[in-house]
């Protein structure tokens, strides 16, 4: 066929090009189907084993891939019924295909453990993901350590979490800040020492970048709480007989303070007019400190996977 | 020494058509899924991508070789019948089973020269991730990224396609190349359901069902007994005699596929 001949074949192929090119750019504004994300074809991750034959570990990183986007995707989304239906399904698919893809388990036990609006607030999942993977690999201290820790932080019980830490502390080779960590768990139970304790050996030990800048945010948030319980003192005691709450302004004219108090992000702490409390201020980057933190069973959709089990509670501080 | 030289010379033919026919440019495709996976991987997947690389890689050089495999295997005979070359080529000092072990040759070749070259490149990549992680991400890998260890499950993915290609021969020789590749494909799908054939036989009450899945499990070829991938991504070991048993294990079911292929093509009359 000649050039000539060719030309408006060319031209026609170039133009359909352009014009679905046209269509793809401007597709926010086409009317569109629900999105059907909130669906997983195969639930079974033995099933997805035989399905991908030898390729199971390629698939068991899609797999992760997709319950990141979902994490991910839920947590940025502006609707208020997020269940994070999808979340436990796709990690168990994930760690079925992989049994040993330690990230899974570690980064999916701190996704499904985080209560509402950043997760689902499912730390018994949280415990059944990181058991599963005790089950494949049963030397593993570092899951022990993360059950312990969902124990100790959502389901504040310090003598299941001071038993998991011991358990760890015993495999050979596992770190000795573990048996300290037992040993501290038990004495002083929910004290924000022990909190401490524990974000500073993840800050210290953390093998990804992710799981560093979140111990590092968690302890500017315990910072905060020990800066307002002081300046809680301070403003009770200067409040006096009239029982006027006092400003920033006034304490600094009483030079009780050097300068407008800020919290470990660099935005100033607020006072409550109506009730005197010390406030970390919204637009803080700590903002909602733990205890301010929703309680998942007020907020998320009954029923469902994804759904907060009965025994969510909220983070201790 | 003749029989070998001509082994020799349909091999090297066979290669050569097969870069003729620009089977070889599944190497820029994978070179460049390496690279642009590279790239992107690290952005999705939360600091596993030495681990996602090192998946798909191997994955890939797998794929790529079954396709290799299954897709040119079928084709060897049935093409020279089609094109009506066989008459030509029988009519030349060149013994049938000659032709067999020769076109098998060249296409193990063909497979040869593209695990060599996908692995150098997946080795590349490998290489140049390792020197631009960051040091947090290092401490996650369980190995290092140009692991030599990979090298195993590459051996075996090799052993693995050598056995493919001597199905998808086997099959060429008496059917047509879609039958042919039907059946290839459920052989090798069918051997990675190994465990399962195995154990079959202790979950069902019939004692015929019992051992027929036991005589299926020790004929049919077991695809699984190659896959070490999970095994070198993890760091687990993989010890010398594994890989001698399995490699011993390939090359006598490609014999028995290649005598088979032989007896069967010279039985066949060409009209």
């Amino acid at each position: 066929m000649s050039r000539g001949r060719m030309l408006p074949g060319i031209l026609l192929a170039c133009a359909f090009l352009a014009v679905a090119v046209g269509l793809q750019a401007s597709r926010a504004s086409l009317p569109s189907v629900p999105p059907a994300d909130q669906f997983l074809d195969v639930q079974s991750g033995t099933a997805m084993r035989r399905l991908t034959l030898s390729f199971n570990l390629l698939a068991a990183d899609v797999y992760w891939i997709r319950a990141l986007q979902h994490y991910g995707g839920t947590k940025l989304d502006a609707r208020s019924d997020k269940s994070y239906p999808l979340l436990y399904p796709l990690l168990d698919i994930t760690t079925s295909l992989d049994p040993r893809f330690n990230l899974a388990y570690r980064f999916g036990s701190i996704f499904l453990a985080e209560p509402f609006p950043n997760g689902p607030g499912r730390p018994d999942l949280a415990i059944r993901l990181l058991e599963k993977g005790l089950h494949t690999q049963p030397r593993k201290w570092e899951y022990m350590q993360d059950i312990g820790f969902v124990y100790y932080w959502w389901h504040h019980d310090d003598r299941t979490a001071a038993r998991w830490f011991e358990q760890a502390a015993a495999v050979p080779g596992a770190p000795w800040f573990l048996k300290s960590l037992a040993a501290t768990t038990l004495t002083i139970g929910g004290q924000a020492q022990a909190s401490r304790l524990m974000w500073q050996q993840i800050y210290q030990t953390a093998n990804n970048d992710w799981l560093k800048k979140d111990a590092a945010w968690r302890l500017q948030q315990l910072t905060a709480i020990d800066q307002m319980d002081r300046l809680q003192k301070l403003l009770d005691a200067a409040r006096g007989s009239s029982g006027d709450v006092p400003s920033w302004g006034d304490l600094l004219q009483r030079r009780l303070l050097p300068g407008i108090p800020i919290d470990p992000s660099g935005t100033p702490y607020e006072i409550d007019q109506a009730t005197g409390a010390v406030e970390l201020s919204r637009r803080s980057s700590l903002w909602p400190l733990p205890a301010e933190t929703a309680l998942p069973a007020v907020h998320s959709a009954p029923g469902g996977s994804g759904g907060p089990g009965p025994e969510a509670r909220g983070p201790r501080s | 020494m003749r029989t070998a030289r001509t082994i020799g010379l349909i091999a090297v033919s066979v290669f050569r058509d097969s870069v003729r026919d620009k089977v070889l440019y599944n190497l820029v495709a994978f070179a460049l899924l390496m690279i642009v996976a590279s790239y992107l991987i690290g952005q999705l997947t939360a600091g596993q991508d030495v681990k996602v690389i090192k998946d798909l890689g191997l994955a890939a050089i797998t794929l790529f070789g079954l396709f290799i495999a299954v897709f040119i295997g079928i084709g060897l005979v049935s093409k020279e019948v089609d094109r009506r070359s066989i008459y030509s080529l029988l009519a030349k000092p060149i013994r049938r089973q000659e032709l067999i072990a020769g076109k098998y040759a060249g296409l193990v070749l063909t497979l040869a020269v593209n695990v060599i070259l996908m692995s150098a490149a997946l080795y590349l990549v490998l290489g140049y991730m390792s020197v631009t992680e960051s040091e947090a991400l290092r401490k996650a890998w369980e190995a290092p990224p140009t692991d030599p260890a990979l090298l195993k499950a590459i051996l075996l993915i090799f052993v693995e396609l050598m056995l493919v290609t001597a199905i998808a021969l086997f099959f060429s020789t008496f059917s047509s190349p879609l039958l042919a590749a039907a059946f290839t494909i459920g052989l090798v799908v069918a051997g990675q359901f190994d465990a399962d054939l195995r154990s079959f036989q202790a979950i069902v009450h019939s004692r015929f069902a019992g051992e027929l899945t036991h005589a299926l499990y020790l004929v049919l070829p077991n695809m699984a007994i190659f896959d070490v991938k999970a095994q070198v991504v993890h760091a687990l070991p993989v010890p010398p005699g594994y890989l001698a048993v399995a490699t011993a294990y390939g090359l006598c079911y490609i014999a028995a596929l290649l005598v088979a292929s032989m007896v069967i093509f010279s039985r066949r009359e060409f009209r």
